[in-house]
């Protein structure tokens, strides 16, 4: 096969201000190894980020990407998806803001099913603002705004998004860039919504759940004999596993859901954004002059 | 009996929501604007779907309306509690027609001259189909006083009940018949305000909202996502509506917060998208409202005023989010604030801030309010011009030109005119990463002193350029006058019906109306004030938000504030009374 694109064509020149160690390297480079395997171009893709350390990952590619405001990325993502769905929609986003400001958008996403692939860095923290419990932090978590520990029940985000009805759940390690990149590439050829869930250790501001918390605790779904990720029981149970042991890999998958915009009729002849580009020459004077006649 | 007073009257249905008022009022409407009548139409309704008083006002005329007017001539009340709170408001002369048997205070109508006209509006629904039918027995009755041709108030029958089978349209017809002759025996010669049809072309019958909508799909939005929020909420539905076809794809999204986000998604994208809320959901978009404005990315936004703060006065009118608006969101960035005063202007308005959008790459807010939304106005066809709506999508480089890039594509190009040529993702030259963050030529972020301060003066600098787009206040009434009416949106209409009546009683008065209010007209502003004797802004809210801005614009300060902020929209003679 003749391919048009390799990981480097991602590459930019810019500094990237992460430190040392950062679980987001392995995320950004897995990204471009999914990309490039898939044969996607700069050109045909789209990375919509929020804010925070891992939300800067758009400005470190060569890619279509739009660093918005926090929590809101999957909602500008999907307006772009249905703007125009020949671009291949990503969303990468930290777990406060995917989970925390950006929580409403997370559900309503799970069921709406929009061909769009969310990857949330999960670190367990807030590293930019310089180490505030998450969303994600397990209960007893201490940092600067849980001096005595984190009292709410951490938010688990692979129950809630099978919940919500979500038809494509997996999780990856940022020490596994290569799995994590088959199983980013998994998820973006899936038809409709699809969650990864990265365990990222932030090395500076989360001394608990580091690389070697995470690597003693993880263990491969494709490993375990007979699971089924089309098994929305078997995914249940597995999307309640946390702490002694932590399952990664797909989770869930459920195939054939029509997505979103699948089902808009008003897309049927063409995208808003197509369309536009059509209207811009010439507008359907008639048409619209016959809506007139409802006021009459 | 007074001389007989031909085409120029207000009739006011009033009783509980769920009662059918509005349904009842619109047919009347179609019925009356049908036979060549001019009509202005306004709502009043509680934020409850059953029980409580609701009324719809309509004006008829045989010449353009812009404003209902009190006091009103003929009041149909279907509850008794509509006649206490409607008896202030009728004239003498007027009458209330009321299903008999309702226990009314005959003196106190006897007292103001206005005479009861009893009708057994339940018993002709019975006799001739079913209860239900009682509203459509007092249109008639309503017809028949006003010896209105029932021939118009059947043709609404049919259109209305048809899908429901022929015995219900042949039993309302029945109802109406019977109700109309009675009421016509009655009381047709006792009744002085009659209602004659007129040979005029079919004119449409449209509200803010429907002309916003038309005016948005002319201009080329097929993206809408909202969500639902009095009064703004009849946009995405009646764009909802429209057949697929025509490719406008609507979302309901999960909160105000997601509805924006999407539209600033698919304007990103390269679609001409909107979004349309009222003022509490106007508050949860701010923040997007930056974003749009950082990343330099066209944004409609429709903002359909109600009363605040907070919750307000949901169903009710107010224009108290001038300076919000204007202001909205944390730091400085372009925008403009578009507030139309007519159905005609809120089409244009629509399509215009599309084209201001595009050109400027910056959000552009149109600001009605219930009042301008929600009421219904005949306007003649022409009136919204297809072939008038230009397109014009501003520097947005095609694909030839983009093939033609030798250094890389500066999607934040510092120009001349502070616009930076546009690209949609898609092409292999046009490939940016856009960041709310500050950022440099190329969109990567940067803190760097130097690029601030030049990005800040590019992006300020669009403003200067949008300001020559700007529309000076229009002035309506004499060159000079002793009086100048200043306002700006709905307060148009009433404001120009009481120039009128001032007018018309001796005195001199003009107006002012402001429909471009940011960036602000500031130069022609102060001239015009200049040449005025004496000044009063005339606006729906407290604080004289108008009047603020143009002092704080021109230095100029208006020599008096007329305010009405009790939800409810002013009438013309409100006004007069003011001025008095």
């Amino acid at each position: 096969m003749v391919t048009k694109v390799d990981a480097r064509t991602y590459d930019t020149t810019v500094e990237i201000t992460w430190c040392a160690g950062c679980g987001d390297f392995a995320i950004l480079r897995a990204l471009k190894l999914a990309l490039a395997d898939l044969d996607i171009a700069p050109h045909e893709v789209l990375i919509v980020s929020g804010i925070g350390c891992g939300s800067k990952l758009p400005d470190y590619m060569n890619a279509n990407g739009y660093m918005t405001i926090h929590g809101r990325p999957l909602a500008v993502a999907t307006g772009a998806k249905l703007a125009n769905p020949d671009l291949h929609v990503l969303v990468v986003n930290g777990d406060g803001d995917g989970y925390g400001i950006g929580g409403n958008h997370f559900v309503h996403t799970c069921r709406r099913n929009p061909n769009i692939t969310q990857i949330v860095e999960n670190n367990q923290i807030y590293g930019l603002t310089k180490g505030q419990y998450s969303p994600t932090s397990d209960a007893g978590f201490i940092t600067t705004t849980s001096p005595d520990g984190a009292i709410e029940a951490a938010f688990n985000p692979m129950a809630i998004a099978l919940a919500a009805g979500a038809t494509f759940v997996g999780r990856s390690f940022s020490g596994e860039p290569k799995h994590m990149a088959e199983i980013i590439a998994r998820g973006i050829t899936h038809q409709g919504y699809a969650l990864i869930d990265v365990l990222q250790p932030c090395v500076t501001f989360n001394r608990v759940n580091t690389y070697a918390w995470y690597r003693e605790r993880i263990y491969h779904l494709e490993e375990e004999q007979g699971y089924d990720p089309s098994d929305r029981t078997a995914a249940w149970i597995k999307a309640q596993e946390w702490g002694e042991r932590i399952p990664v890999g797909v989770i869930y998958q459920a195939e054939g859901v029509p997505t979103y915009e699948e089902q808009v009729r008003a897309m049927e002849g063409g995208s808003p954004a197509g369309r536009l580009l059509e209207l811009a020459k010439a507008s359907p004077t008639e048409e619209y002059d016959r809506l007139k006649e409802q006021f009459v | 009996m007074a001389d007989a007073v031909i085409n120029d009257m207000s009739i006011l249905i009033g009783g509980d929501a769920g009662q059918g008022i509005e349904s009842s009022g619109a047919g009347l409407c179609q019925a009356f604007a049908r036979g060549g009548l001019q009509v202005f139409a306004m709502q009043d309704y509680r934020s409850r779907i059953r029980g409580g008083h609701n009324f719809y006002q309509l004006r008829l005329s045989e010449r353009p309306m812009y404003s209902h007017s009190n006091p009103v001539h003929l009041v149909l009340a279907l509850t008794a509690e509509a006649v206490p709170l409607h008896i202030d408001n009728i004239a003498p002369g007027g009458a209330v027609i009321f299903p008999e048997g309702l226990e009314l205070d005959e003196e106190t109508c006897k007292e103001r001259g206005v005479q009861c006209f009893a009708m057994p509006l339940a018993s002709i629904a019975e006799e001739h189909g079913s209860r239900i039918m009682t509203n459509t027995a007092a249109l008639g009755a309503a017809a028949g006083v006003c010896e209105w041709p029932l021939s118009y108030m059947e043709d609404i029958i049919h259109q209305n009940f048809q899908a429901k089978g022929p015995g219900v349209v042949e039993s309302n017809l029945a109802v109406a018949q019977a109700a109309y002759d009675l009421a016509r025996q009655r009381y047709a010669t006792a009744f002085r305000y009659k209602l004659q049809p007129l040979d005029a072309p079919p004119r449409m019958l449209i509200n803010g909202n429907e002309a916003i909508s038309l005016g948005a799909l002319a201009g080329g939005c097929r993206f809408i996502s909202a969500y639902p929020m009095t009064p703004a909420t009849s946009i995405i539905e009646w764009m909802a509506a429209l057949p697929p076809e025509l490719g406008v794809v609507t979302k309901h999204a999960e909160d105000e917060i997601a509805a924006v986000c999407m539209a600033i998604g698919a304007s990103y994208a390269g679609a001409r998208a909107m979004t349309a809320t009222s003022g509490g959901g106007f508050s949860l978009m701010v923040e997007a409202l930056g974003l749009a404005g950082m990343t330099e990315v066209p944004l409609v936004v429709v903002e359909a005023q109600r009363g605040g703060p907070s919750t307000g006065l949901p169903t009710r009118t107010e224009q108290a989010d001038l300076l919000f608006v204007i202001n909205a969101s944390q730091g400085e960035f372009p925008r403009l604030v578009l507030a139309p005063g007519t159905v005609e202007e809120c089409f244009e308005a629509a399509w215009r801030a599309f084209n201001l959008a595009e050109r400027y790459q910056c959000p552009v807010i149109v600001l009605t309010d219930q009042f301008l939304a929600t009421s219904l106005r005949t306007l003649e066809k022409e009136a919204i011009d297809f072939s008038s709506v230009i397109i014009d999508r501003g520097e947005l480089l095609s694909a030839e030109q983009l093939e033609s890039l030798e250094d890389g594509y500066r999607r934040f190009a510092f120009t001349d005119s502070g616009i930076s040529p546009r690209a949609i993702p898609g092409h292999p030259k046009g490939v940016y990463a856009a960041a709310s963050d500050e950022h440099d030529e190329y969109g990567h972020i940067t803190e760097e002193i130097e690029n601030r301060r030049r990005m800040m003066d590019k992006r300020m600098q669009k403003l200067g350029a949008a300001a020559r787009e700007i529309r000076p206040p229009k002035r309506y009434g004499p060159d000079q006058a002793d009086l100048t009416l200043v306002c700006w949106g709905s307060a148009c209409g009433p404001c120009r019906e009481a120039v009128d009546l001032i007018n018309s009683d001796g005195g001199s008065a003009n107006l002012i109306h402001f429909s471009d209010l940011w960036p602000f007209p500031a130069e022609e502003t102060a001239s015009m004030l200049d040449a005025c004797r004496r000044t009063v802004a005339v606006e729906q809210n407290y604080t004289s938000q108008l009047a603020r801005l143009i002092r704080m614009s021109t230095g100029r300060s208006v020599d008096r504030t007329v305010n009405k902020y009790d939800g409810r929209p002013f009438s013309p003679e409100d006004i007069v009374d003011e001025l008095r």
